[in-house]
Formats: structure tokens, C-alpha cells, sequence
């Protein structure tokens, strides 16, 4: 089987992350690039896979220079190789616009099974998936706390408010999955030295036949008008305990719908 | 704050970042409480080996990661700070490793050393016994040769990972008294004959189990001998050269774990007005233990940059263990003082760090032990 896990090189949230005064988009020199949290269970689910059914894993990323630390960590982890599509023209993409650069470059590397995680800890639209799935004409099978590839079926666990909904379809196909899927391994001292040997394509938008007038900040569909810093955060709910405290408490918990 | 270390290659740096974050992540979060349980942490140990940590200098043809001495230490380090007995533990385990590595014969090591030093198993080093402890060229373990090989009959004592290990580098006596009549030999565990005692209740490292393994008519096939008849008590000191630099390093990173905590608090912690690091006071008992940790880890490094050198070292190693274990104590000490009663207690880990301290004073031969050692040098003419 033929796996491409997309992995995304996003700010650190545990540093304070800023956007550019000049074109409002992220300021991603401004704090460390770390993996996208989410996309390391999408690799772990993706070297299962292979582990039990065979096949190699690719992991495709876009993103500037930089994000060749991320791809590293991937290929660390256990990935065969890699395809960085990284080109000026991409910078201050939106969702729209990397669904289709992505796309392109999934039709033209080729693949059975597109893995990702369900939202970047960055931007957080939780719509790449769906959208891949669109523009690859492919199923989608979304927010997965399960997956189970039997021959080209393939059947996942939905999460959802009530459950799950069991989602079945047949290969190709993209999924995302949620952290409740696995726990992603850490990569060995010895994974780490063979990453630096494995093989990493690097593309620009022409060698992956991307129109340069369909990505990039100029052909977003939507644009950042002003920012400001998030107010510091207010001050908590005191509850007093009357002998009525644990009600209280449980009432604000059920209206956070933590409970 | 993580220290700003010089490395030899960027492998290196790259397998410190992986330490780092197992440290941050999966060790030091559980030290607190498993100490306070004495729990001993085997799924770290796993883990750590499967992460290929267990291994670090030994030779890459056998599993190992071939790493210079001055790597191996700093991810000691880095261990210990988070929690002792993992560093502590690693440490031993690959204390108990080395007798196999320099002195095992070819097929012992195509044999054994992949699984001792390539993959998930513990080991432990049996010197030690209740009536030989710097007197460890007393021993009284007896391993009698016979038709079939080895019987051995003793005890050893304060045996780090007793009872948890996959196997035991032992040191027993094959003939006469004294030094040469000891030899060096490997045993899997879970033979007939081997029991352990019940583990020592320590002042401190309480998950790293310390414990008696008793041999009891242990028998033993010729091919377990390291080395040659009456090589051990050498085998076991070069041991424990290597052995020294990794408890020096280990004292550095709870000195500094420590550190971090004080010198975080001096600077929050306000008295009369001013924060604490403000009072000259504390602000210079703040700098020599600053200074002190960057001493002894500037020892340790030199120490180890001769071993990887393949350079005579053992007395540079003996004033590494000598002077950052005594630092250590000075520094969680103090590190305790500058909490004032909050240092005390176990909402915060210093106290823990000033009992981890103490041990490090004592273990691979006391501080008096390596005065000893480095007096002798001095006396010889050579102790550079
Ligand atoms: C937690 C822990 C883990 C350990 N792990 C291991 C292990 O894995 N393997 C192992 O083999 N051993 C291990 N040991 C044993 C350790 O190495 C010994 O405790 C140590 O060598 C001291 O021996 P002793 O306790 O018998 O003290 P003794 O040798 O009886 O010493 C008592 C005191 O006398 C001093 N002294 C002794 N001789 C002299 C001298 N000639 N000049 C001046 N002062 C002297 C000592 O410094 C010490 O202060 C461990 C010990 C502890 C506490």
C-alpha cells in the first residue's frame, strides 16, 4: 500500500505566536517550527499500516525551507521518503489554495491511501482533509479514532458528540484522524541518522504543474483586515461554597460542556 | 533552561534533542511520585532501549550507537536531572556492559553484546559484598571450577537493579586471596541458585532498586568467563573508570536540575522588598553554585575528551567523580537553603535532589575511595 501522511511545520504553542504587521499572515520565524501535533499520529497510524500490511510511506509537506526539520522527524519516526513542496509563490496560501497545491502534487507522486492529522494547531480550519478528498475525487473519511484497511476496503471510526459512526469506503482515499488513534512513537537515535540518508524530492510549483495565479496570499479567498493581541486573559469564576459548590461546580462544567 | 553545550557532531546534537524531550516528557513528570512509591521505572528503561540509549558507546557493529565518551555522559546528564535513577540506572547498565565489550572474546561478543547493548535488557554489576565494600579486592564469592564449568556460591551486596536485571556481570573469586584471584563472569538471570534480597530502603533514589543477589550453588558453563582466569579485579576497575565519569555526570545533572529550581525561585520570591536574587547574600551562594556546576562539568568533559583520546585517565576520572559528587551535595544543599521552608518539603524537588546527592558520594567507591586513588597517582609522580 502506498501511504502519503501530509505533515505541516507549525509554530511551537508553547511559544507565543505573532502575526506579520506588513501582510498579516503568520510570522513563522518569530517562534520555532515544530510538527503539527496532530500529523505525528497521522504518521504513527501510517507506519501501522504499513507495518501490518506492507507498502511504503511517503510524507508530503508544504511549507518554506525550514520545514525540513518537520519532514526529518517524519522520516525519523520510520517514513521511507519524503516530497517537500516548497516555493515562494505558495506563501499566505489558504486552505483552498494548499488543497489544490497538495492535490497536484498527490496526483503527480501518486498514492492509495492520503493520511493527515484533523486540524493544525496554526491556522485550525479542520477542512484540509475534505477538501483533498474533493479535488482527488476520492472518498473522505474523517476524524478517525480507528482505521482498518482489509484488501482496497477500507473502514474507520468516526468520532463524534454521541460515539462513533463506522465509515466504510474503498481505496483510494484520504483520511484524518484525531489523537485518540494512537500513541505516536518516538523516533530512535538510529532512526534519526538513517532519516538523513532516506530520500527527500523537493518541488517547486512548476515540477508539480501548479498554476502560480491559484496560490499564494494574492489568490486567497479571504483576507486578514487587521489583528490585535488577544486580550490577557480575564480573571476566573469564583464560586463561593455555600454548601452548594459541587452543584456549581458541575453547572459550569455541563455549560463548557465538559460534563 | 537547557544548557549550551559544544558537541562533536551534529548526530550528537540531534540525539541530546531526543533526550531532552523523552527527559521533559516522559521522565522527570513521574519522578516525584514514583519516588515517593518506590516504584522502580522499567517501561522507561524499555523505552530508553528502544530508543537506542541503552547502548550509547559501545560499537556500532554489535548494536550499539559508537558514541564518544563525551556524548554518552552529557545524555547522562541530562537523564539524571530529570530523575537519578534512570540516569543512575543507565549508567550501571552501562557499567555492566563494558567487562563484555573490552575484554569478551569474539564469539562472546557476537553472541551476547547485541542484547545487552542493542536492545531492551538491564544490567547490574555485582563488586560489592556485606564484608568488602572499599575493600573490594576481599570478596568472597567463590566460583569453583568443575567438569561443567563454574559453581558459585556468595553474596553481593547493594547491588543496583538486584532482582530486576536481565543479567549480572559478576566478580568472583576463581583461586587465592586478593586481587588476582578474581575473575569477571556473565550471568543471564533466572538461573537455579540465583535469589535476591529484599531491597534496601534508601535515604533517596528510592526507584532505583538496590538489593543482595545470593548465589547458591549457581551453575555457570565454562563460556560465561570474561576475560581470562584472574582478569576480573582489572576488568572490574576499568569498569569502573568508565563507571566514575558517568556518576560525575550524573551529579552534574541533579546539581543543575537543582540549580534550575533555586535560582528560578530567587528570582520570583520576593523578602522585605526585593526578590531574593537581589539579596547579596544569596545572589553569591546563587553564583558559586553556578559556577561550581560548570567546573565539575568542564572535569567530567576533559576527563572523558582522554578516554575517547585512548589516553590514561583513570585518575582524571576519579578527581571528576570526586569533585562533582561533592559539589553536588554543596549545591542541592544550598539549593534547599535558598527555598527556605518551601525547600524543605516535597511540593518542590530539592530535598529530593539533596538525598539523591548523598548517594552519589558513596557509590563506584567513595569520595575517601578516590582521594585514595588520586593521592596514589600523586605519590606515583603522575597525577596530571
Ligand atoms: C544505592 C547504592 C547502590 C550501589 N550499587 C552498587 C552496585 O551496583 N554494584 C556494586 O558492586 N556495589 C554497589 N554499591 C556499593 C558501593 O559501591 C559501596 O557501598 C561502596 O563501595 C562503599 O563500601 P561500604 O558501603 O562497604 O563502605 P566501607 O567500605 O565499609 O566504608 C565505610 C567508610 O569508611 C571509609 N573508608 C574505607 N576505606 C577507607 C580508606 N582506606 N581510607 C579512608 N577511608 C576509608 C569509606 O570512605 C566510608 O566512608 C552501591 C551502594 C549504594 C548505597
Amino acid at each position: 500500500m502506498n501511504i502519503v501522511v501530509c505533515v505541516k511545520q507549525v509554530p511551537d504553542t508553547a511559544t507565543e505566536r505573532k502575526l506579520r504587521s506588513d501582510d498579516k499572515t503568520l510570522d513563522r520565524d518569530a517562534a520555532d517550527g515544530v510538527v503539527n501535533e496532530l500529523d505525528e499520529y497521522a504518521v504513527e497510524e501510517a507506519l501501522r499500516l504499513k507495518e501490518a500490511h506492507g507498502g511504503e510511506v511517503t510524507v508530503l509537506s508544504m511549507g518554506p525551507a525550514k520545514a525540513t526539520e518537520t519532514i526529518r522527524k517524519a522520516l525519523a519516526m520510520g517514513a521511507d521518503k519524503a516530497v517537500h513542496l516548497s516555493d515562494d509563490a505558495l506563501r499566505g496560501s489558504d486552505a483552498l489554495s494548499t488543497s489544490y497545491a497538495l492535490a497536484e502534487t498527490l496526483k503527480k507522486i501518486g498514492f492509495d491511501l492520503v493520511i493527515l492529522g484533523s486540524e493544525s494547531t496554526d491556522a485550525r480550519t479542520g477542512v484540509l482533509a475534505a477538501m483533498l478528498a474533493e479535488r482527488l475525487g476520492t472518498p473522505q473519511l474523517t476524524l478517525a479514532n480507528k482505521v482498518e484497511v482489509d484488501g482496497s476496503a477500507i473502514a474507520i471510526q468516526r468520532v463524534t458528540d454521541y460515539g462513533y459512526d463506522k465509515v466504510e469506503a474503498s481505496l483510494p482515499a484520504v483520511v484524518s484522524v484525531v489523537e485518540k488513534i494512537n500513541e505516536p512513537r518516538y523516533p530512535s537515535f538510529k532512526g534519526i541518522m538513517a532519516a538523513k540518508k532516506k530520500p527527500v524530492e523537493t518541488l517547486a510549483i512548476g515540477d508539480a504543474e501548479i498554476s502560480a495565479d491559484q496560490v499564494g496570499l494574492a489568490s486567497a479567498w479571504s483576507e486578514v483586515v487587521d489583528f490585535a493581541a488577544a486580550p490577557p486573559r480575564a480573571a476566573g469564576t469564583v464560586v463561593k461554597d455555600e454548601g452548594d459548590g459541587g452543584v456549581k461546580a458541575a453547572e459550569f462544567l455541563a455549560s463548557k460542556k465538559f460534563v | 533552561m537547557s544548557v549550551d553545550r559544544i558537541l562533536p557532531t551534529p548526530e550528537a546534537h540531534d540525539l541530546l534533542d531526543l533526550v531532552r524531550e523523552l527527559a521533559a516528557k516522559e521522565i522527570a513528570p513521574r519522578a516525584a511520585a514514583d519516588e515517593a512509591a518506590g516504584r522502580f521505572p522499567r517501561d522507561l528503561f524499555t523505552l530508553l532501549g528502544s530508543s537506542g540509549i541503552l547502548g550509547l558507546p559501545y560499537a556500532e557493529e554489535y548494536g550499539g550507537a559508537g558514541q564518544p565518551y563525551e556524548v554518552y555522559l552529557q545524555v547522562i546528564e541530562e537523564l539524571a536531572g530529570a530523575w537519578l535513577a534512570v540516569g543512575l540506572g543507565v549508567s550501571v547498565h552501562t557499567l555492566s556492559c563494558f567487562p563484555v565489550s573490552a575484554y569478551g572474546g569474539a564469539a562472546q561478543r557476537a553472541e551476547l553484546l547485541p542484547s545487552l547493548i542493542g536492545g531492551e535488557l538491564l544490567g547490574a554489576y555485582c563488586l560489592s559484598e556485606p564484608q568488602s565494600g572499599s575493600d573490594a579486592a576481599a570478596l568472597a564469592t567463590r566460583a569453583e571450577t568443575d567438569a561443567d564449568g563454574y559453581l558459585v556460591d556468595g553474596v553481593k551486596a547493594w547491588i543496583t537493579h538486584g532482582g530486576v536485571a536481565d543479567f549480572y556481570t559478576l566478580m568472583a573469586r576463581t583461586s587465592g586471596e586478593g586481587a588476582r584471584g578474581v575473575s569477571c563472569f556473565h550471568v543471564p538471570a533466572g538461573l537455579d541458585g540465583l535469589s535476591f534480597g529484599v531491597p534496601e530502603r534508601k535515604m533517596g533514589m528510592r526507584s532505583s532498586p538496590t538489593a543482595q543477589v545470593r548465589f547458591d550453588g549457581v551453575r555457570l558453563p565454562p563460556e560465561s568467563l570474561i576475560g581470562s582466569p584472574g582478569q576480573g579485579f582489572r576488568i572490574a576497575l576499568a569498569a569502573l573508570d568508565g563507571g566514575r565519569l558517568g556518576i560525575a555526570a550524573c551529579a552534574v545533572g541533579v546539581a543543575q536540575a537543582a540549580f534550575d529550581v533555586a535560582s528560578a525561585y530567587a528570582r520570583e520570591r520576593r523578602q522585605f522588598g526585593s526578590r531574593l536574587v537581589d539579596f547579596q547574600g544569596l545572589g553569591f551562594m546563587l553564583a558559586d553554585m553556578a559556577t561550581s556546576i560548570a567546573a565539575a562539568r568542564a572535569l567530567y568533559l576533559e576527563a572523558a575528551r582522554l578516554r575517547d583520546a585512548g589516553r590514561s585517565y583513570g585518575t582524571r576520572a576519579a578527581m571528576a567523580k570526586l569533585y562533582a559528587t561533592d559539589m553536588c551535595m554543596k549545591v542541592t544543599t544550598d539549593a534547599v537553603q535558598v527555598l527556605g521552608g518551601y525547600g524543605y518539603v516535597e511540593d518542590f524537588p530539592v530535598e529530593r535532589h539533596m538525598r539523591e546527592a548523598k548517594v552519589l558520594q558513596i557509590v563506584e567507591g567513595t569520595n575517601q575511595i578516590q582521594r585514595l586513588v588520586i593521592s596514589r597517582a600523586v605519590a606515583r609522580g603522575n597525577a596530571q
